[in-house]
C-alpha cells in the first residue's frame, strides 16, 4: 500500500460552468438572449414575466423555462399566454443547474429571440449556479424589505440588473427604495436598476427596451465574431 | 442549503481522480472554500460525512481552508482582500474590479492509498 498526494485544484462546480458555457454559445449563436431570473419565493417573478411576455409578443418570439420544487403551475400560466414553456420540477432541490436547462435547449424553437429561465424561488443557492444566461436579473419586492442586498450579497453581486417589484405597495410599506438601491449598488456598482409594478404595468416598458437592446448587442457581437 | 448538491459534484471529481490514479482508497480531501462562495463549512462537513458512507472515500478526513475575497483593480492595479462584498476599489474608486479568488469552491488536493 503506497500513499500518494494528488494536487487537483479543480473547481467543484467546474462541470456546471462548462455545461453553462456550452448553452451560452449554442443559444447565443442562434440569436437567443437568455435571461436568468433570480429572487425569493413570492417576489413576483412569474407575474412580471407575464407582463414581459405581453410586451414582447408577437414581434419578438420567446420561450420560458420555469423552475420550481413542485407543480406545473407557473409553466401553465405562461402557456396560457401562447408562449412555449417548460417546467422543471426539482423535487426538493433549491436551485436549477445548467444540466437541467441543457436538456431543454433542443426544444427551443428556431427563431426564438428570448429565453427566460425563472429560477427556483431562493435568494441563496441559485446565485452559485451559472445556467448559461447572458443576463442575470435579481428581483427584490418591496414587502421583502430594503435590507436584503447586504444580507444576500452573492445574489446581487452576480447580477446584471436589479428589478425592484411591487412598487405599487411603496405607499403602504416602510420600504426605502433609495436605501435598497444604494445597498445593492455598493455591492455591485454595475447593476442596472428598474422599478416595476407588474400589477400596474409600471417600469415594464423600460425593462423590455433594455432586454431588446441587450439582444441587439448579443446578435451584433456574434455577427462580428 | 445546496451543500448536498455541492458534495455530489465534489464526489464526481473525486471519484474520477481516484480512478485515474488507480487508488484503493481516498484518505484525505482538502478543499479551498471562498468566503463568498455561498457555502457553509459546517453544513458542507455534515453533507460530506453523510455522503462518503460506502464510497471510496468512506474513511477520508476533510480539511477546509477558507479563502477571503481577493480582487484586483483594473484601473490602478491594487490588490484588495476583504470579507464582504463591496465591488469598489478603495484606492481609486474604480468599479472595474476583477475577482481573483474567494467566490468558488476548489478541490485542492487528495490523499490516496494505492
Amino acid at each position: 500500500m503506497t500513499k500518494k498526494e494528488v494536487i487537483v485544484r479543480e473547481e467543484i462546480l467546474g462541470t456546471n460552468k462548462k455545461v453553462a458555457a456550452e448553452i451560452r454559445e449554442k443559444l447565443g449563436s442562434a440569436g437567443v438572449l437568455t435571461v436568468n431570473l433570480l429572487s425569493s419565493p413570492g417576489s413576483g417573478k412569474t407575474t412580471l414575466l407575464e407582463r414581459i411576455v405581453e410586451a414582447l409578443r408577437p414581434d419578438h418570439p420567446l420561450a420560458v423555462i420555469e423552475g420550481d420544487i413542485e407543480t406545473e403551475r407557473d409553466a401553465d400560466r405562461i402557456r396560457r399566454k401562447g408562449v412555449p414553456a417548460w417546467q422543471i420540477t426539482t423535487g426538493g432541490a433549491c436551485h436549477l443547474e445548467a444540466k437541467m436547462v441543457g436538456k431543454l435547449i433542443p426544444e427551443v424553437p428556431s427563431g426564438t429571440e428570448f429565453l427566460f429561465i425563472e429560477n427556483v424561488g431562493n435568494l441563496v443557492c441559485p446565485a452559485s449556479y451559472d445556467l448559461g444566461e447572458n443576463l442575470r436579473c435579481v428581483l427584490l419586492s418591496a414587502p421583502e424589505g430594503d435590507d436584503k442586498p447586504k444580507k444576500y450579497p452573492k445574489a446581487f453581486a452576480g447580477a446584471d440588473c436589479l428589478i425592484i417589484t411591487k412598487s405599487d405597495l411603496f405607499p403602504y410599506l416602510p420600504f426605502d427604495q433609495e436605501k435598497a438601491e444604494e445597498e445593492a449598488l455598493e455591492i455591485n456598482p454595475r447593476l442596472r436598476v428598474f422599478i416595476t409594478s407588474a400589477l400596474k404595468g409600471k417600469g415594464v416598458a423600460e425593462l423590455v427596451e433594455y432586454l431588446i437592446e441587450r439582444r441587439a448587442e448579443l446578435v451584433g457581437s456574434k455577427r462580428h465574431a | 442549503m445546496h451543500e448536498l448538491s455541492i458534495v455530489t459534484s465534489l464526489f464526481e471529481v473525486l471519484e474520477e481522480k481516484a480512478r485515474e490514479n488507480k487508488a484503493a482508497k481516498v484518505v484525505g480531501v482538502k478543499l479551498k472554500l471562498g468566503k463568498l462562495a455561498g457555502v457553509v463549512p459546517e453544513l458542507l462537513r455534515t453533507a460530506f460525512d453523510t455522503y462518503k458512507q460506502g464510497t471510496i472515500a468512506a474513511e477520508a478526513t476533510l480539511e477546509i481552508e477558507e479563502v477571503p475575497l481577493k480582487l484586483r483593480c483594473r484601473k490602478c492595479g491594487a490588490v484588495i482582500e476583504r470579507d464582504e462584498f463591496v465591488l469598489v476599489c478603495p484606492s481609486c474608486g474604480s468599479t472595474e474590479l476583477e475577482i481573483l479568488e474567494g467566490m468558488d469552491l476548489l478541490l485542492d488536493k487528495l490523499d490516496l492509498e494505492i
